[in-house]
């Protein structure tokens, strides 16, 4: 039996205040993020509006700045903030000793499909 | 008399001791109690060993239980001798002398140990945590041979112990992993504050910092290795990284346990006969590793056990550190996020920053530096979750304001002041004279700045200010320059201004020191205040890749869909076989979809993903191209014609000039892209009128155009002046690129910048001064020294791997076939 968590290793490959990336074979890409103040977030990397990569975005404060047309993501919820609409996935993590671990059926659910 | 239940309490420490008095306090005769402590001595404060350690207090002070305080209550202490087995099926607790000792309820308070980070040369001597006496006298046997030492973890406790250190004349170094300190209690504004306070004390502060190895010699420590290869020399080493429950005792019990041992709301583990309470336990999700959960366990575990049970809930905990002078204080939630909002106040003069964040008209996290008076008070709002709604606009200033009845408006308070009040303390300007300049027809804030000075310096007293504005004028108050971006009250100029005149050299000095509403910023300011910093110390400031926008942090411009598209340099638009072959190869080599010939005579190779970029940069870089900076608020291309060289019409030699104008400004950050072109005679095949610089040469020397735009609103060149020879040609452009780059607004091209400035005031700066074209272009040249280093060549060198690669890649095992 698969284990509940996927672990993807030390919140420090990710420098604090960007992301980084984790393909997924068969399902959608994950961006994981790790704030300034150290808080990590995983998203799908597609901005709700035109699939932007929000990965390389400006991470400020707990929101991310699409690199596209400049959607706010919140990393918290996946909701576009201000006016704008939409709604990114987000991938439940937990950090342990550092490490990052994604709840597995989140990661594989997309892939599945 | 009946036989007293037996209590068997594992842990001498705080909590374990607590819990007895919390007991014995409801019902003093019901229990027969027995302390097993691992330290040979009484109870002692242990959050107070940092001032013991900084010579502040004494051992004696911080004991909590003397010895009489246990005979008196009949307790019976066994110090030193520590549980190693509990045997839940005889209910007995066996002792490392071998001591059994049965118990009726057994109570575990064996507190967290220090986690000591797994790195070659932990085990040296030299090297200690902080957690105990034991540590405070090793680490005081160090200090009295002086020399260095390094502290790894900047946190509270890491803090606390590098603090001490330093008063008993040790040289201290923190080392700290994330890139501010305290990054759990503070936000980054208030870390930087306390960084920068810790360096003026002589602290080294190292963020972002990742131990390698701990060095030795003659067989005790000598020094920390970093992972960038740094090495700092210490003759003692201080691991304060952290503390992770011990539920060594609990495990080897079988009892259940997580992070910490699983506890309900009465502290009782997955055993009834045992509790367990402090910092060892997980109680709905949490571990604490502070003082005041404590109390509340203890209180919740003593009603259960003599019962009269009430439950605990978890707690909000608040932070304080204890380095005296340094007031630092933090409670609750200040993450930010979605539904909340975040009240601002920095006073720069006095080094204070406050922050509280609300949630439905509800305090839910506080931040305070430097003035921490109110610290008890939002945390007592916060506890309560009373509805702040009422004093909410002079929540900020702290109690004595928003509890003051007829002050709880803040224009109220401002009212209340007498006309000779000081309100400007930089420039000593009183409420009356702001009151008379008001009156006199200064309707706006800058206005007021500029006639009084009131705010101009400082800053800190633009609320009130604005609060006179308002109490004078009502509705008339114009709003002034349009602001930078919502995060602050200050406009682009002022913000370039302030960085000159105080010196600021980081992007968290500027937020402080201009009263940044965000703790660190939006998509908007970073960039503009990276470009402003850049731009104002060249060779000194550190660029913040955090802060570029995403085709500046990668070097290429990203496509809709998610991939690069890569531009070599091509001088003057100038190429040969070995630089297209080298294209060619690429195109093949990566599989590009697309290549394209640019309006600014380049090729563009497109599809290219962020995992190739290094390597694709490589194989052009062997081909002797560089960054083209297709990508940058930079110096884009120089176009040119053909000219003298081969053109029939050709006056001048216009691809030589273009070249050498391209190999002069290539690399230099600018507030939006820049593009130059030169044509070699008034037919102006490289359309020169429509750059942001323009030559176009004549038979008798060059005419130099600027402010042109092709783009979403066409706009010709003004002439700036003419020059006969090609060193004017090229002494010109650098001095009107550099005028461009100090004083236009991030992201204002020359166009708007000419329209909004008139050519007549660059003309002005330009030659008002028979040496300004030249002092302009040294400072140009001089800036382009640390600029002109291909991007590419340091990525394709390794340099910031981790902007390409990923992370990983997640494969299925299983994968639904159709």
């Amino acid at each position: 039996m698969s284990p509940l968590w996927l672990d993807i290793g030390p919140a420090s490959q990710i420098e604090p205040g960007s992301a980084r990336t984790l393909p997924v074979l068969g399902g959608e890409e994950i961006a994981v993020f790790h704030t300034v103040r150290g808080e990590v977030y995983a998203l799908v990397n597609k901005c709700p509006h035109k699939q932007g990569p929000l990965s390389q975005g400006i991470v400020h404060g707990d929101s991310v700045t699409c690199p596209l047309h400049n959607y706010r993501i919140s990393l918290r919820t996946g909701e576009a903030l201000g006016d704008d609409k939409g709604c990114t996935p987000t991938i439940p993590l937990k950090v342990e000793a550092g490490r990052i671990f994604l709840l597995r059926k989140a990661v594989l659910g997309r892939a599945a499909a | 008399m009946a036989l007293r239940e037996r209590l068997v309490v594992i842990g001498n420490g705080m909590a374990g001791c607590r819990a007895v008095e919390e007991i014995l306090a409801r019902d003093p005769a019901r229990y027969s109690v027995t302390i097993f402590g691992a330290e040979p001595r009484v109870n002692y404060n242990r959050i107070m060993l940092s001032p013991v350690l900084a010579g502040e207090k004494t051992f004696d002070e911080i004991v909590i239980n003397s010895a009489e305080w246990y005979a008196e209550n009949g307790i019976h202490l066994i110090a030193g001798d520590p549980v190693d087995h509990i045997d839940r099926e005889r209910r007995t607790v066996i002792s490392r002398s071998g001591r059994v000792e049965p118990y009726d309820k057994l109570l575990i308070a064996t507190g967290s140990d220090p986690f000591v980070i797994p790195v070659p040369g932990r085990e040296l001597p030299g090297v200690v945590t902080f957690r105990d006496l034991d540590d405070v006298d090793k680490m005081l046997a160090a200090a009295e041979q002086g020399g260095s030492a390094v502290v790894i973890g900047g946190g509270l406790l890491g803090l606390e112990a590098a603090h001490g250190l330093s008063l008993r004349g040790m040289r201290v170094t923190v080392i700290h992993l994330m890139p501010t300190l305290m990054e759990r209690q503070l936000d980054e504004a208030a870390g930087w504050l306390l960084k920068t306070e810790l360096e003026r004390r002589g602290q080294t502060i190292l963020t972002e910092a990742d131990t390698e190895v701990i060095l030795e010699k003659d067989g005790h420590v000598a020094g920390v290795r970093l992972k960038d290869g740094r090495e700092i020399a210490a003759d003692l080493v201080v691991m304060a990284v952290g503390i992770r429950p011990n539920t060594a005792l609990a495990r080897g019990a079988h009892l259940e346990c997580e992070r910490g041992i699983l506890v309900d709301d009465h502290m009782v583990t997955s055993d009834p006969a045992i509790l367990a309470v402090g910092e060892c336990v997980q109680h709905r999700g949490q571990c604490y590793g502070l003082v005041a959960p404590l109390w509340d366990m203890c209180r919740a575990l003593a009603d259960h056990v003599t019962d009269a049970p009430t439950g605990y809930e978890g707690s909000v905990t608040s932070t304080k550190l204890k380095v005296s002078g340094i007031e630092v204080f933090s409670a609750g939630d200040f993450s930010g996020g979605e539904g909340t909002e975040d009240v601002v106040m920095r006073d720069a003069a006095r080094g204070v920053y406050k922050r509280v964040v609300l949630r439905d008209d509800k305090l839910i996290g506080a931040v305070l530096y430097g003035d921490t008076a109110d610290g008890s008070w939002y945390f007592d709002l916060l506890k309560k979750g009373e509805d702040v709604a009422d004093i909410r606009d002079a929540l900020i200033f702290g109690q004595a304001y928003a509890s003051g009845g007829a002050l709880a408006d803040p224009n109220a308070a401002v009212a209340a002041l007498s006309d000779d009040a000081e309100i400007c303390g930089c420039n000593g300007v009183s409420k009356g004279k702001i009151v008379e300049t008001i009156r006199a027809g200064a309707c706006s804030l800058a206005a007021v700045r500029s006639q009084c000075k009131a705010s101009a310096s400082c800053g800190s007293c633009t609320g009130l200010v604005e609060g006179l504005l308002a109490l004078t004028l009502g509705d008339e108050v114009q709003q002034g320059a349009k602001t930078l971006c919502g995060c602050t009250s200050y406009s682009h100029d002022d913000v370039r201004r302030v960085i000159l005149e105080r010196e600021l050299k980081a992007i968290p000095e500027v937020m402080q020191q201009l009263h940044w509403s965000t703790p660190d910023g939006c998509a908007s300011c970073r960039p503009a205040l990276n470009y402003y910093l850049l731009c104002a110390w060249p060779g000194e400031y550190v660029d913040d890749q955090k802060s570029r926008f995403v085709n500046e942090r990668m070097h290429a411009n990203i496509q809709k869909d998610g991939t690069y598209s890569v531009v070599p340099r091509m001088w003057g638009g100038l190429t040969n076989p070995r630089e297209l072959r080298a294209i060619a190869d690429v195109v093949e080599k990566y599989d590009a979809p697309m290549v394209k010939v640019t309006g600014g005579q380049r090729l563009d190779i497109f599809g290219i993903r962020k995992e190739d970029l290094p390597a694709v940069w490589a194989d052009l870089n062997a081909a002797g191209m560089v960054s083209g900076h297709a990508y940058g608020k930079s110096l884009r291309t120089v176009k040119t014609c053909v000219g003298s060289e081969w053109c029939r019409f050709g006056t001048q030699d216009s691809t030589g000039l273009g070249v050498r104008i391209e190999q002069m400004t290539w690399g230099s950050w600018m507030p939006h892209k820049f593009k130059i072109a030169v044509s070699g005679c008034p037919r102006n095949c490289a359309e020169a009128t429509i750059k942001d610089f323009g030559v176009v040469c004549v038979d008798s020397g060059y005419e130099l155009h600027v402010g042109g735009n092709g783009g979403m609103k066409l706009r010709g060149t003004d002439l700036l002046c003419k020059v006969a020879t090609e060193a004017g040609a090229l002494e010109h452009c650098a001095a009107f690129i550099q005028l461009y780059r100090e004083q236009a607004h991030y992201l204002e091209r020359t166009a708007p910048w000419i329209e909004r400035v008139g050519l007549d005031h660059v003309k002005a700066s330009l030659f008002g001064d028979p040496d300004a074209v030249r002092r302009y272009a040294a400072r140009f040249r001089f800036s382009q020294q640390f600029m002109q280093d291909d991007p590419w060549a340091q990525r394709a060198a390794g340099d910031r791997r981790d902007l390409h690669s990923h992370l990983g890649e997640v494969r299925p095992l299983t994968l639904e076939t159709i």
